[in-house]
């Protein structure tokens, strides 16, 4: 999980990720920052998520974003 | 048959008596057979290519879900007896047998929409590349049906079903309930894109006569009458003229068309959706907002998340993020953040991705170089400001202005002008036409046009020009209210007598007002075209 924070603090510094649950609604993360966003997170956990996934509710909190990696890996 | 037709007009007004007289049950079966009069009314040969959408991608879903369903029940089934790899293989098998579906079905539904609007854009080129090469060959052009709003409804059933592939959504079984997904009139000539998940289950569910549904959805949809009889058909007077001899009305008229066409193309397409949001709320339906007060945006990047919104996000969902995200472009981000840094390799499949999103979405404006000019220019100013952000911040930290109330609307205004400039490839076909106008504005001696009367001989009168004027300031007072909540809320909450001035006014100016063409048939809406 800090691995993610620290993916997504580096996006957006001035963001608490820990507690922030709109990221998509509120319009914190646009289109660009998700696909920042994917790259690293393939980097760092060797996860592909695919644009199915790319979904409000998969990306709307840490938490959530941290949940579907951690299924992706399951499936794989 | 158009939304400002008389035809339009008693067609809508029959349906509503007959859809509130019905059992509820029977409304969407009403709704699906005005869809297919409305779009027959229009040319009886078009439904061919609605229906031909309608069925392939109806099949295509129907083919996917059932895989599945079968996939699921399977792994039930036999999940416990296999282990993990054995697993792994068998998804695979079956979702590289979808993905051949959904590519089939996906060439199939596009040739048909290639075959109606691009194929003669395919020979031009063709012709062109046969001159260049010394061949004395050319290709004829094919005399083609451009159905209205044929992009409109097959993007809308191409999402449908990749949304099915995706697993997002399930497939609708019923024919004729997804026949009217795709065929409610109201948004079948010109969007918005809706999605199935936020518009198919409302419109087949029964729905009461609500006052409140009637006297809302009518007030928008004269509140869109008024912006496209008022507005946008006044300007398309001069906008056309003005278009037809470039090299007459070059230099500071160009200024005047930049303007004109982009308040025009606002007031047209705003207004069209208004209509359509509107009669749909009529019947109890509701439709997805496309517009959030778009030229209030301060930078282009704003502009493209307030403008037309349901075309972008369907190009976000089903093209960007699926190019961004795919693992070719993965790789092409490995290797860019080896050789040029790990920045460069995040930054790579944004700007790759998005360059393939505008220029599909130029192409999907118009089968003309134009478009595709004007999207990627779109492009490349979006990617600029992107690379500029760092400056922007640093500059904002620096300077106390920011952020203020003057500078906010010098970015509005700027955003504007730079709206203003894009849209002129969208009036010439030709982009060689459209950078002579832009650079004629340079070094223009003929300023003097909009104090000498010139202005009065462009088939608006001075009284023209005192509605236009008025009817914008009206435009921009409404968004303004608008950003502190439903303007329609505010009016319902009006004393009775101030309620009746509003909607007396407003019917009156739409009927004195309006610009109606000859035999009073309006013109037709912009976005029809696409």
């Amino acid at each position: 999980m800090e691995e993610l924070l620290n993916i997504l603090r580096e996006l957006h510094p001035e963001v608490d990720f820990e507690t922030e649950e709109h990221l998509i609604d509120g319009m914190i993360l646009d289109s660009f920052d998700i696909v920042s966003l994917i790259a690293s997170i393939h980097e760092e956990f060797g996860v592909t998520i695919n644009a199915g996934k790319i979904l409000p509710q998969n990306f709307n909190s840490a938490k959530a974003l941290y949940a579907l990696i951690q299924e992706i890996e399951e499936e794989d | 048959m158009l939304f400002t037709s008389y035809e339009f007009i008693a067609f809508f007004f029959l349906l509503i008596v007959l859809y509130y007289l019905i059992p509820g049950r029977y409304q969407w079966m009403l709704l699906l057979a005005a869809g297919y009069v409305f779009y027959w009314a229009a040319n009886p040969d078009y439904l061919i290519f609605l229906l031909a959408v309608t069925v392939l991608t109806y099949t295509a879903a129907l083919l996917i879900d059932q895989s599945l369903v079968n996939q699921k029940k399977y792994l039930k089934n036999y999940g416990g007896e296999m282990d993990r790899q054995a697993k792994k293989e068998y998804k695979a098998l079956q979702e590289k047998k979808r993905k051949k579906i959904i590519v089939w079905f996906l060439i199939m539904v596009l040739s048909i929409l290639a075959s109606a609007k691009y194929i003669n854009f395919f020979i031009l080129n063709l012709n062109s590349i046969l001159q260049t090469m010394g061949s004395g060959r050319q290709i004829s052009f094919i005399d083609l049906l451009l159905p209205l709003g044929i992009s409109f409804y097959t993007f809308q059933a191409i999402g449908y079903m990749l949304d099915v592939y995706r697993g997002n959504i399930s497939a609708e079984k019923n024919f004729f309930r997804y026949a009217l997904f795709v065929s409610f009139f109201p948004q079948l000539i010109q969007g918005p894109i809706s999605r199935f998940q936020d518009l198919a289950r409302t419109m087949w569910e029964p729905h009461p006569f609500r006052g409140k549904n009637l006297q809302n959805g009518l007030l928008r949809v004269l509140w869109g009458y008024f912006k496209k009889l008022v507005v946008a058909d006044r300007l398309l007077i001069v906008v056309d003229l003005l278009l037809e001899q470039p090299e007459k009305y070059c230099g500071a008229y160009t200024v005047i068309i930049m303007i004109f066409y982009t308040v025009q193309l606002y007031a047209d397409f705003t207004g069209g959706i208004d209509i359509t949001i509107g009669i749909a709320q009529v019947l109890g339906i509701e439709v997805q907002e496309n517009f959030r007060r778009p030229y209030f945006s301060k930078s282009l990047k704003e502009y493209w998340r307030r403008w037309h919104i349901s075309m972008s996000s369907w190009f976000r969902d089903y093209v960007f993020y699926p190019v961004s995200a795919s693992r070719a472009m993965q790789k092409i981000s490995k290797g860019a953040g080896k050789l040029w840094g790990a920045k460069a390799g995040k930054r790579l499949p944004v700007y790759l991705s998005s360059f393939v999103v505008w220029l599909a979405t130029g192409i999907w404006h118009g089968a003309s170089w134009n478009f595709v000019v004007w999207g990627l220019l779109n492009w490349a100013v979006l990617m600029i400001s992107e690379e500029l952000e760092p400056l922007y911040v640093r500059f904002q930290q620096k300077f106390a202005f920011y952020g203020r109330l003057p500078y906010r609307l010098f970015q509005v205004g700027r955003t504007f002008l730079l709206i203003c400039i894009l849209n002129l490839f969208d009036c010439y076909e030709k982009v060689s036409v459209t950078l002579k106008m832009l650079f004629s504005v340079f070094g223009a001696e003929n300023w003097k046009i909009f104090a000498d009367g010139s202005l009065l001989c462009l088939g608006l009168t001075a009284a023209d020009y005192i509605v236009l004027a008025a009817a914008v300031f009206m435009m921009i007072s409404v968004s303004l209210i608008q950003r502190r909540g439903s303007v329609r809320t505010r009016i319902a909450g009006m004393r009775y007598p101030a309620q009746a001035a509003v909607w007396i006014g407003l019917f009156l100016m739409v009927l004195l007002f309006g610009k109606y063409g000859i035999g009073y048939d309006a013109g037709q809406f912009i976005y029809n075209r696409f």
